[in-house]
């Protein structure tokens, strides 16, 4: 039997959800169209959301497409990510001054921000439990994420439809929500109406769904929904078989595929600044010009630049080959060694958002195929000698 | 005993002075600067001179004289650091449009008296002339990161000015892409950050006034942009403008106006 009930919302009635945390303090971050996109901003109601509104997503393109309903949810992910929230992109971790001849350190006050994020995707939760594991396991954590995100209450919603560049069904984290979330919602367009059907995840959930007077919902309406987001499996259209990647890639670090698959590869780094779980920083110390104040702040930074590689006497990672292989292999591959799970969830973003396409599962079946013909030619070859 | 001030000069060449405005334009830090710095030369400012050596030159604009290629050779010999400024000084600037052209050919055209105009045929950035410890990009130079330069200088420690995309810059601003989302060219692959991705932030693709970023893909971007319906000759105007010379973009335009 299931823990929690679930409840029945009227799309509008999700204002009552936001306006309980607006009196305690909370904002209200969700899904709004913005600049030909729907991006993650702050939000004041329902009417914020990107009512009948979707995306057409491919390698290199994203366009914003009107729908023939008012769907509350009916777009998949675009080019921010809960991240910008949790990790910010550009952050002073501490400043000092220099006083009476001694050099003082003033500690931030860590944010006391809280948010509600309204409409988190399957995809999304794996990619905050990931970056849970990376700030907040092992014996350094990162006191700032960590803030952030106790504080953070999820609304996820079930992705009914996937996007053209969504290959969760593959990563095994999509396209239903199962873990991590406060509140989960499926919405349902159809004769019986436009609804959302409401399930708590944790204790807070429940408690706030109950006292706003939400009404069960009926055994019908919950058929209903699960019916609606079980077909979503059915309608993937980007699938790879990743049940060696780990291996494979490990395997292949010398393929010269490697120049091939990067040959396009403008190491402008869009792809990793839009990956949710990518979270490599720099921090920068800066001075002021009396030499009087001292700051550290702590900036994203990626895989795919110069700099990145650099140690005495030059840049690792020079080539855009290697630079690309890093990334790639890191990815889907050595991220397991480093933290039990592969660190993409198969949202796409980087297919989308790379300026020119380059497409990672593309380029993922472009290296088995390598493998596969390795194999066939090494049997042919032994069966000659 | 009290530090003596470092001596700051600031050197004009063939240039627009846009970015000398730029130190002027420091408002708030300007009293800073004026307090860790003496002023020593700075023509735009003021006609008070201290003689040299100095300690930082900053100089702007390109050389396109042979009087000039003279001397930025006796500027070089007075200055203990010498960092370039902007898009003229680093890349030879917009003026170096003519390195692509006969220069004699414009100048019969111009001038009603070619004899008198004594000039050279390329205009050449300030490193092809002498050694440059910083080179400080920008069309004009962005005003936070001078003073980052010179705070850098000043305290003896290497200034972060990053040498990677302006996308970099404009994802961090949460812009959405303008060339993902509505297919409008954008330079900002392939351009050096620095500007804060203004021209993205406001929804137009970036023009280059930082030039090439490090390792930059000029090939893979113009395929692009060809694929998505400019031509050669657009893309030869895209790759020419405040620093068309600086090699990359160089190579690049030359290969697509065959
Ligand atoms: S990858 Fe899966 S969970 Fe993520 S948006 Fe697409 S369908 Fe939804
Ligand atoms: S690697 Fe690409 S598909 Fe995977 S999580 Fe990152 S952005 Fe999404
Ligand atoms: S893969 Fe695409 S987004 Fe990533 S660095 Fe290369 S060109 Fe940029
Ligand atoms: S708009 Fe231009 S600078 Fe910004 S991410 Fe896109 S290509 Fe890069």
């Amino acid at each position: 039997m299931e823990k929690f009930k679930s409840y029945y919302l009227a799309p509008e009635e999700l204002n009552k959800i936001f306006d309980y945390f607006k009196t305690r303090g909370y904002k209200i971050a969700g899904p709004t169209v913005k600049d030909n996109a729907i991006v993650y901003d702050e939000i004041e109601s329902v009417n914020d959301l990107p009512l009948g509104w979707t995306d057409e997503q491919g390698p290199g393109s994203y366009r914003l497409k009107r729908r023939n309903d008012e769907a509350l949810f009916g777009y998949v992910v675009g080019p921010h990510s809960w991240k910008k929230f949790l990790f910010p992109p550009i952050l002073t971790l501490w400043e000092a001054k220099r006083e009476n001849g001694k050099f003082k350190i003033y500690e931030q006050n860590y944010s006391e921000e809280k948010f509600v994020f309204v409409g988190v995707r399957a995809c999304e939760i794996s990619a905050i439990l990931i970056q849970d594991k990376i700030f907040g396991g092992g014996q350094y954590v990162d006191p700032n994420y960590l803030r952030r995100r106790e504080n953070a209450f999820i609304i996820a919603v079930n992705c009914n439809e996937p996007g053209n560049n969504c290959f969760c069904l593959s990563t095994g984290t999509g396209p239903k929500v199962l873990t991590g979330y406060d509140i989960v919602l499926t919405e349902v367009i159809s004769e019986s109406g436009h609804y959302l059907i409401a399930k708590p995840g944790s204790d807070l959930g429940e408690e706030i769904l109950a006292s706003l007077g939400f009404r069960e919902a009926t055994t019908q309406e919950i058929d209903e929904a699960d019916k609606v987001s079980n077909e979503a499996v059915n309608k993937f259209r980007k699938e790879v078989d990743l049940s060696d990647v780990v291996e494979m890639l490990q395997s292949n670090y010398e393929n010269p595929l490697w120049e091939k698959v990067s040959e396009k590869c403008l190491t402008c780094a869009n792809c990793t600044m839009v990956c949710p779980t990518c979270f490599c920083h720099t921090v920068e110390d800066v001075t002021d010009l009396t030499g009087q104040s001292a700051k550290r702040v702590r900036k994203w930074d990626s895989c795919f630049t110069l700099e990145f590689s650099y140690i005495h006497g030059g840049s690792v990672r020079y080539s855009t080959a290697s630079r690309y292989r890093q990334w790639m292999t890191h990815k889907l591959s050595t991220w397991k060694n480093q933290f039990g799970m592969i660190g993409c969830v198969g949202c796409g973003r980087c297919i989308t958002w790379c300026p020119v396409g380059i497409d990672i599962v593309e380029n993922v079946k472009l290296f088995k195929e390598s493998e596969l013909k390795l194999k066939t030619g090494e049997s042919y070859g032994r069966g000659n000698t | 005993m009290k530090k003596r001030k470092p001596k700051l000069a600031v050197w004009k060449f063939a240039s627009c002075d846009g970015c000398q405005l730029s130190l002027l334009d420091c408002e708030d830090e300007l009293l800073d600067i004026v307090g860790a710095v003496e002023i020593a030369y700075f023509l735009e400012a003021s006609r008070a001179t201290v003689s040299g050596p100095y300690d930082i030159s900053l100089v702007e604009g390109s050389i396109t004289t042979p009087h000039d290629a003279e001397r930025i050779h006796k500027i070089r010999k007075v200055s203990k650091y010498l960092i370039t400024i902007g898009a003229c000084a680093t890349a030879g600037g917009i003026q170096a449009l003519r390195n692509f052209k006969d220069v004699k050919e414009f100048i019969s055209i111009v001038y009603a008296n070619p004899s008198y105009i004594e000039t050279l045929s390329k205009s050449t950035p300030i490193s092809d002339h002498v050694f440059v410890d910083f080179e400080l990009r920008g069309c004009p130079i962005n005003k936070y990161q001078l003073i980052e330069v010179i705070s850098a200088f000043l305290n003896n420690r290497k200034p972060n000015i990053p040498s990677y995309s302006v996308c970099v810059e404009c994802k961090r601003n949460g812009n959405v892409c303008v060339m993902v989302s509505s297919g409008t060219p954008c330079l900002g692959p392939v351009v050096q950050a620095g500007c804060g991705a203004i021209c993205p932030s406001y929804q137009r693709g970036c023009y280059g006034c930082f030039g090439p970023k490090e390792t930059p893909n000029v090939f893979s971007l113009s395929e692009h942009f060809l694929k998505n319906g400019l031509s050669s000759a657009d893309i030869v105007r895209v790759l020419r403008n405040f620093n068309s010379y600086a090699e990359p973009f160089r190579k690049g335009s030359e290969a697509y106006e065959r």
